[in-house]
């Protein structure tokens, strides 16, 4: 990688959670630390920091990355969305909901990466089968829950989701 | 209230009172604080596993006066982390005894700095050799701890085993190992310190047991108790693993923060946590049993070994579990108990879910089925034959004084597995299959709250308050990392006063703010701390009716309003209380005797495992899980900590393989340390009988480490059942089975010849 990339100091841009921002980082600073540190987006956790637990699991592109793998120049244009732009406390997204309530979430270290990796597969996939959804989620690492309730979780936004779409309601985020 | 009464709340699936925080990223994990003006701590670590400390060498090529150095010279107390025995030092002090000891510690304002910095600091060795294994150290030669390498040894006796051979129909003899585990909670080892000269030390760290962090500090860094302050932040799991080792790295970050005078924060990246914290003790169990022609059990001698690493941790309490549970849920008229924990030069092993319990119930539940076999008997009949029931006593002479209902549990376990149905399609199907089926079977307790005279000892005081903003506060120092604290003792908290689950909250637990009602540990959080939780509510509700004109019944308005008439006389409303032990209940810890524990939790397991004769690969297909653990507080979160435990206890029968290279952890990286993936749980079916237990909050007993007690010997008894043959060592990957297998085989072909 030439220099005057990997020391961009005229910053590097992208997208997140639906803002535009603007970062004055080193091109080879992981994506992790870059919504950590200079966006203090905390959400997303580091977990092993070799993309084996998908704690920082983020969408890029609409794709699932492990965002401790990513140098940030790889972001330069890129739409990112991370677990803060997943819903607010007063309306919480439907798959957050479904993780509350099924019991999705223990120790919640997890969580944001295990939301977006769902968020990932019903947006490629709207009707797993659990197979798909064991498949689905199997770069994400829960060591609490068995997974059982995760998978029961997903199960649970699809059923709230088509019921949704039959009503023609709309969900935030 | 007694435990039979109906409930509101108790019993219903609330929302987990802080999942709203988890699910939208905002919950606060130490990584995720940072301080105006904060630096950044690393350890300087030993590379070899015992040996003396020559020199300590500091490399030109950095500018050192921009960093902090701390060595042993610099702490101002005692060098010790106070736990069971204080022998673990904070930092080396002249010597190692294992990879990964901590000897200098470093801090800068630029974390990016602390790297090559560590590996600037040059550590000269005199070379000892060390002591590795169990074996090497029973054999005494080298002497590594104490004057025998004996960190703690147990000795049980009932009736008289000696007597007992003569009159046997059957003895069977056997060995059982359990290797290593790691807890790998996602969220690694975080602590952060601060220092000042008027109040002292603060420590935020990911931590189960904020007064033993309290206890450490206090004695290492010689200051009195309100100097003193230990707050948990979130905590992103820990299963044991953060039961005893944040006082280690509390006392360094203190030590950081004292001398740099800024703000310090210690995180571990994923290598270090896994190299130099603590993990689950590996064991070696040997049985010899002798029953009667009816397959009663008649004798049973039991001799447990484990590998507690460099210094004692909480290797005696662990082994004290371990020799408790050993003999199974089984009644036998003559029991003896041998048990030794040997000290090794390895990382301490430490706290990890079901403490010394899955290593001697993996032995037990492993031989029962080697006992079935060896007299002709089906497994469920021989442990049917020989299980407890109310009025028998325990290998401790304690009494089942509460209901023991192991036949229903086991019939409810073969019931919903179709377990004869399924053994009979398999034995069939595996005849003409390379992909061999069978279905193995584990039954056992697992005591509740601390063992013996502990929770006396621990003497723990909790309670309920409520502030002048109308919140009623949980008071307890039992912390929340995943298994639901906050929430069911907001449901106990709401129903005993008789409020909603929406006017309780947690108070922050914060050595400055909650009292100390001992640690999150041994399954103890729902049975005794809710049950103080629950005398609390009563209290305070007795305290407004006498004192502030509550009447009988209220409305939530009254209840708040009455609060205030009290805080008006008082200047508080606050109902503490503190841990009453039960009545009639004898321990005699010399002889260990009595009543080990208030209640026990009971399980029957069945696992349903498919082995590839081809890859020689074993799996878990299907796994049923049935249990009596008092009243269910929360169906939802009761069901995850069952499913979380089989799921780690898989783990523990299959993947999880802690590889070493003179003595230091040689895999400690999430690419090569396996745990099970989405992919690679089995569907589990959870049952509760529910039997509300007198000395629990609403009639709660312990939960969260019963789980992980029974998968590895089901799954290994499924094995024995696929293939006919036996395993008795944990973890068994497919190369295990391949070199026990392939050994068989040659041998067969051998005598065949």
């Amino acid at each position: 990688m030439s220099e005057h990339l990997a020391n961009s100091s005229a910053g590097i841009s992208f997208i997140v959670n639906g803002e535009k921002r603007t970062v004055a980082a080193h091109g080879m600073k992981r994506l992790l630390d870059v919504l950590r540190e200079d966006l203090h987006l905390t959400g997303t956790k580091e977990g092993c920091g070799e993309g084996e637990c998908g704690s920082c699991s983020v969408r890029m592109n609409g794709e699932l990355v492990n965002s401790c793998l990513v140098p940030v120049l790889q972001a330069e244009g890129a739409t990112i969305e991370t677990v803060e732009g997943l819903g607010r406390a007063e309306a919480l997204h439907p798959i957050q909901k479904a993780f509350l309530e099924c019991g999705g979430a223990q120790c919640g270290i997890c969580t944001p990466g295990m939301l977006m990796a769902t968020a990932q597969l019903l947006a490629v996939n709207p009707h797993p089968t659990i197979g798909e959804i064991r498949e689905g989620l199997a770069g994400n690492l829960c060591r609490c829950t068995g997974f059982k309730r995760i998978f029961d979780s997903v199960a649970a936004v699809v059923v709230e989701m088509d019921a949704t779409a039959k009503t023609g309601g709309a969900h935030a985020g | 209230m007694s435990t039979s009464e109906k409930t509101r709340i108790v019993g219903t699936a609330v929302p987990r009172k802080e999942g709203v925080d988890k699910l939208l990223g905002r919950a606060r994990y130490l990584d995720d604080i940072e301080r105006e003006g904060m630096w950044y701590g690393a350890t300087v670590r030993s590379s070899i596993p015992r040996g003396l400390i020559r020199s300590i060498g500091f490399d030109r090529r950095i500018d050192w006066t921009e960093f902090t150095v701390v060595t042993v010279a610099d702490i101002p107390g005692r060098n010790h982390i106070q736990l069971i025995n204080a022998d673990q030092p904070v930092l080396a002090d002249g010597m190692v005894n294992h990879c990964e000891e901590a000897i200098v510690l470093l801090a800068h304002p630029d974390k990016h700095k602390l790297r090559e910095a560590v590996d600037a600091v040059n550590v000269e060795y005199e070379p000892l050799m060390p002591v590795l294994t169990i074996e090497e150290s029973e054999r005494q030669e080298t002497i590594v701890w104490g004057a025998d390498n004996i960190l703690k040894s147990f000795l049980l006796e009932k009736g008289d085993v000696d007597a007992a051979w003569a009159q046997a129909a059957h003895i069977v003899e056997g060995e059982y190992r359990t290797g290593a585990q790691e807890h790998l909670y996602i969220e690694n080892n975080g602590v952060i310190a601060e220092w000042s000269e008027g109040n002292g030390i603060t420590v935020w760290g990911s931590l189960q047991c904020p007064y033993y962090v309290h206890k450490s500090l206090l004695a290492v860094l010689d200051l009195p108790e309100d100097k003193v302050r230990a707050i948990q932040t979130e905590t992103g799991g820990a299963f044991g693993g953060k039961e005893d080792y944040p006082s280690t790295l509390a006392s360094h970050a203190a030590l950081l923060a004292m001398k740099s005078g800024h703000v310090v924060k210690m995180t571990y990246d994923r290598m270090e946590d896994l190299a130099a914290t603590t993990k689950r003790h590996p064991s070696r169990v040997r049985h010899r049993t002798a029953l009667d022609g009816d397959g009663k059990l008649l004798a049973m001698d039991i001799e447990v070994a484990t590998d507690g690493g460099a210094y004692t941790t909480l290797s005696s309490t662990v082994l004290s579990r371990a020799t408790l549970h050993s003999p199974g849920p089984y009644v036998c008229p003559n029991v003896r108990v041998s048990s030794k924990a040997w000290a090794t030069n390895t990382v301490p092993y430490g706290a990890f879910r079901g403490f010394g319990a899955p290593q001697a119930i993996f032995a037990i539940e492993r031989h029962m089925d080697e006992i079935a076999a060896a007299i002709g008997m089906d497994p469920v009949e021989v442990r049917r034959r020989n299980f407890l029931h109310d009025g028998d006593t325990t290998a401790t002479e304690q009494v089942m004084r509460e209901p023991v209902i192991l036949d229903k549990l086991l019939d409810r376990a073969l019931t919903e597995s179709d377990y004869y149905e399924r053994q009979k399609r398999f034995a069939q199907e595996n005849q003409t299959r390379a992909v061999k089926r069978g279905l193995g079977i584990a039954a056992f307790y697992h005591g509740a709250g601390f063992t013996g005279s502990g929770e006396r000892y621990l003497n723990s005081l909790a309670g309920i308050d409520v502030t002048p903003e109308g919140r009623v506060r949980v008071l307890v120092a039992n912390t929340e990392f995943g298994q639901g604290t906050n929430t069911i003792l907001s449901q106990i908290a709401a129903e005993s006063i008789g409020i909603d689950y929406d006017d309780v909250e947690m108070a922050p637990v914060d050595t400055n703010v909650v009292p100390n009602s001992g640690p999150t540990v041994a399954s103890r959080t729902s049975m005794v701390v809710g049950k103080l939780i629950e005398r609390a509510g009563l209290q305070l509700v007795g305290t407004l009716r006498e004192r502030a004109g509550l009447r009988e019944e209220f409305t939530r308005e009254e209840f708040f309003a009455a609060c205030e008439r009290l805080r008006e006389e008082d200047g508080a409303v606050i109902s503490l209380c503190r841990y009453e032990a039960p009545a009639g209940i004898f321990w005699d810890d010399q002889k260990y005797r009595g009543e080990a524990y208030p209640a026990f939790a009971w399980s029957v397991q069945v696992a349903q495992v498919a082995v590839d004769t081809t890859t020689y690969s074993a799996e878990v297909e299907e796994f049923w899980s049935v249990q009596e653990v008092g009243r269910v507080l929360h169906p939802v979160l009761a069901g995850g900590q069952i499913e979380g435990g089989i799921a780690q206890g898989i783990g523990y029968a299959l993947y999880e393989k802690v590889v070493w290279k003179d003595g230091r952890m040689a895999n400690n990286q999430m690419t090569n340390y396996i745990m099970p993936t989405a992919e690679d749980v089995p569907p589990i079916h959870v049952y509760f009988e529910e039997i509300p237990c007198r000395f629990g909050g609403f009639g709660a007993k312990g939960i969260g480490e019963l789980p992980h007690d029974g998968p590895a010997p089901a799954i290994l008894n499924g094995i024995r059942d696929a293939i006919g043959v036996g395993f008795n060592a944990i973890p068994l990957l497919p190369e295990d089975l391949f070199a026990q297998l392939v050994t068989q085989e040659s041998k067969a072909e051998v005598s065949a010849v």
